[in-house]
């Protein structure tokens, strides 16, 4: 189900590198963060980039955001360049941290993006409203961020994320600074939203249950330069049918096993599953 | 940070007591100590304890209920300080605007542009740090050769002038700090939106800004009181506690309280200036949700 | 590393090129229109203003430059000594607080007046002492803070090693506090000097700068006035920089606070 050629992809990233200037004086330098990476999201897939700190996966990210631009290569947003993908607003974003602003009520910090593009206040009002009620917030309308906790925050983050109806969500670690029971919750919920929505997401992560249980696929990429170095097919039914129970399903397990395998480097043919580009 | 009302009711009552401990070590030192100061080398390291130089806290609180002078009809003295004290007040108001309006707009180029900040920013701190409030006595001179139309170019502006002068480098500083406050992810997530430098000030820029910018506008007020107090005396306008400071002392033999009322119009001055930024934090106090609690 | 190299000249050339072009545009200005000398004299004939009365610039900076250094020792000394007493014993902090906050925000050199009459309007001392409460009130505030800033993990450890009050005070506090104090006493340096300036115009003896600026002023000698401000500017610098290299001295291993 995951690749369908008809439709546009939402993300196509062709023959994409990315170096960096380091250091300066004597010890200046330059560091390749991504080299040559292939990668194509179809529409309403659920994909998560994995690999240790450095592999460039949060780059990888920034660049389908534009909020860097390649070296290299070619980054396509449902058919356009990344810079108008970002200018039609195609995409919604949330990161690690939820960088809700402090002076703004809940309500209207989800309102936000769409007061910046001249909505109406009472369509945004209706829509803030449609949000909250989907992340489970809607008492906390008019609370203030600095009054909820940290895993309220990220789904209020995740709630502006959506506030536009975008086809595709980029998410930098967003559950990364919560407490591991906060964060399966949270999975839970991220699931249930995306089989609402039906919107493809791009989902950066360092936990191997988290992607697994979240994906489609899984993109495992090592580091020194960020390459991808596996791909692994999570074979565990549509992300919006999934539930707590399936973290203790064998299926779920062999999934994590060969995420695991891939990104310790085991050759990746000796896996089954995963498939080499 | 809030205080719970005992802990409250403390530290207001040691507070008082701080103010009162003053007191009594004025009154102590001027029972105690010498008529003619202790003098050390040919310095005098501790003050004279005459009724002149050292009057009693009662002479110089009473003095302010007396008449200004003898003659029948003047004001009373405290009347008078008010009045002067109101004076200064205006003009350091309006020195305290221009100045934060220029701080503000300056602030705002040197964030648009980054070579405005490495032209204008080292001028900025150089300004504060030499003292050019010296030009002073010779700001009245330019002025008034100042002709608008019809309108002259009045002391008062001068001294205004003055106040603006050191009332806007706080505030171009702290306003800079402020506006450059926004975390990367904010900037970031503008960006996202495809917003542009206008709506990113608007709705990230400026209401960051707001806890840096309030103890700047503070620090203004407190300069804008100095630099008009200062520039009064040295200009020589009178109407205000500045010019009232120097008449008085000249004049106060015989009349040891006289001397304090202008001061203790300058405190006033400086509490009520401090009074109103704090009631504008309140007002702004929203936006203040960010600010880590000292 | 072409890119470094091209912002550090970015930040050196931009605000060198600014000042000359600002005293270019000054003296153009006022040869171009001829401005007069009472209204504003050109940065030239200031300059050579300045190299002509240097003796007597100089006797009045001393004099000035002398007032501010020891009102800026007397009160860095008193508000350092203050701070830690206060860090030491909370009651003093909280007797202090309203008399340092409105120390504060009132005008200082108000009590010049009356620091004339206790102290003799013939000396310098009312001056010394007005620029001496101006420096305390940044260097209390600013060492408190400083003492108050110990990271609880540096005082985890200390208490984990069980060191003594006064261990942890020599290793971890006053070390801390440095940073701040040197911090403090740059804005006070700056302070201490326009204090001991503006002193002179409520009274005193005529000798500093600012009682030649005004003399010069009244006899109409505008320019030897804006050569004494000169006199006035270059002596403020040396006390921001001297203070300066030893901040940046204290904190070359720390982030400034």
């Amino acid at each position: 189900m995951t690749t369908e050629p008809l439709a546009k992809p939402a993300v196509l990233v062709e023959g994409v590198g990315k170096t960096f200037d380091v250091g300066r004086g004597r010890s200046a330098g330059t560091v390749v963060a991504l080299d040559d990476i292939q990668l194509s999201v179809a529409t309403g897939e659920f994909v998560s980039l994995i690999g240790p700190s450095g592999c460039g996966k949060s780059t990888l990210l920034r660049l389908i955001a534009d909020l860097d631009q390649p070296s290299v290569g070619d980054i396509r947003v449902f058919g356009k360049t990344a810079r108008q993908a970002r200018i039609d607003q195609d995409y919604g974003i949330a990161f690690q941290q939820a960088g809700l602003l402090p002076w703004r009520s809940v309500a209207a910090n989800i309102e936000l993006p769409l007061e910046l593009h001249g909505i109406g206040r009472e369509a945004r009002q209706k829509r803030s409203a449609e949000l909250l009620a989907l992340v489970g917030l809607s008492d906390f309308a008019d609370r203030f961020p600095d009054q909820l906790s940290g895993g309220m925050q990220q789904r209020v983050a995740i709630a502006r994320s959506l506030a536009e109806s975008p086809e595709l969500l980029l998410m930098d670690e967003p559950f990364g600074a919560l407490d591991e029971m906060t964060r399966e919750r949270m999975q839970g919920e991220l699931v249930r939203i995306c089989g609402e929505t039906g919107a493809a997401v791009v989902f950066v992560t360092h936990s191997i249950p988290e992607a697994v249980f979240l994906s489609d696929r899984v993109v495992v990429m090592s580091p020194r330069p960020g390459r991808i170095v596996g791909i692994v097919d999570v074979a565990l039914g549509r992300t919006g049918d999934r539930d707590d129970d399936l973290r203790e399903a064998s299926t779920f397990f062999a999934s994590v096993k060969a995420v695991r395998e891939a990104l310790h480097g085991i050759p990746a043919a000796a896996i089954t599953g995963v498939e080499t580009r | 940070m809030r205080a719970r009302p005992g802990v409250r009711a403390r530290s207001a009552l040691l507070g008082v007591a701080g103010v009162a401990l003053l007191a009594l070590v004025w009154e102590l030192y001027k029972a105690v100590g010498p008529a003619t100061g202790v003098v050390v080398g040919g310095v005098t390291v501790l003050p004279r304890t005459s009724d002149l130089a050292m009057p009693h806290l009662v002479t110089m609180f009473a003095r302010l209920g007396d008449p200004v002078i003898s003659t029948p009809g003047s004001p009373m003295l405290w009347s008078a300080v008010v009045g002067a004290a109101g004076f200064t007040l205006g003009i350091a108001a309006v020195g305290w605007i221009v100045g934060v309006v220029v701080g503000f707009l300056l602030a705002l180029v040197m964030q648009r542009f980054r070579t405005a900040e490495s032209a204008l920013l080292p001028w900025i701190v150089l300004s504060q740090t030499v003292p050019l409030i010296a030009l002073a006595p010779l700001v009245a001179g330019i002025g008034s050769q100042v002709r608008f139309g019809e309108a002259r170019w009045q002391d008062w502006m001068s001294v205004a002038l003055i106040a603006s002068y050191l009332a806007f480098f706080p505030v171009s500083i702290g306003a800079l700090r402020g506006l450059e406050s926004p975390d990367a992810a904010h900037v970031e997530l503008m960006h996202t939106y495809s917003v542009g430098w206008w709506k990113t000030l608007i709705h990230l820029r400026l209401p960051a800004s707001i806890p840096y910018l309030l103890p700047a506008l503070r620090l203004a007020a407190a300069s804008a009181v100095v630099g008009t107090v200062v520039a009064e005396v040295s200009i020589g306008l009178s109407g205000g506690v500045g010019r009232m400071m120097v008449e008085y002392a000249s004049a106060s033999s015989g009349n040891p309280g006289k001397p304090w009322a202008p001061i203790f119009g300058a405190i006033i001055i400086g509490l009520v200036s401090a009074g109103f930024v704090a009631v504008l934090g309140l007002a702004l106090a929203r936006y203040r949700r960010g600010e880590v609690n000292a | 590393m072409r890119g470094v190299s091209r912002r550090s000249t970015t930040t050196v050339i931009a605000p060198i090129a600014f000042g000359l072009l600002a005293l270019v545009l000054w003296q153009v200005i006022v040869v171009g229109f001829d401005v007069k000398p009472y209204v504003l004299p050109s940065p030239l004939n200031i300059g050579g203003q300045f190299t002509r009365a240097l003796g007597t610039i100089w006797s009045g900076t001393r004099v000035t430059g002398a007032n501010a250094l020891v009102g800026l020792l007397l009160g860095a000394v008193v508000g350092i000594v203050a701070a830690i007493l206060s860090a030491l014993v909370r009651v003093l902090d909280q007797l202090s607080i309203p008399v340092v906050t409105a120390a504060s925000v009132v005008p200082i050199v108000a009590l010049a007046p009356v620091l004339y009459t206790m102290f003799g309007a013939g000396a310098e001392t009312a001056r010394q002492l007005v620029a001496a409460i101006a420096v305390f009130v940044p260097v209390y505030v600013n060492t408190l803070r400083g003492l108050r800033q110990v990271r609880p993990v540096h005082r985890d450890l200390m208490r984990a090693y069980a060191a003594t009050p006064w261990q942890l005070t020599r290793t971890v506090t006053l070390p801390g506090a440095l940073p701040f104090v040197f911090t403090g006493l740059r804005i006070a340096s700056s302070i201490a000097v326009i204090s001991a300036l503006i002193a002179e115009y409520f009274g005193g003896p005529v000798d500093g700068l600012a009682s030649s600026i005004t003399s010069a002023a009244s006899y109409s000698n505008y320019t030897l006035a804006y050569a004494f401000v000169l006199g006035a500017i270059l002596l403020g610098l040396v006390f921001y920089c001297v203070t300066l290299a030893l901040e940046k001295l204290a904190t070359r291993h720390r982030p400034t606070p």
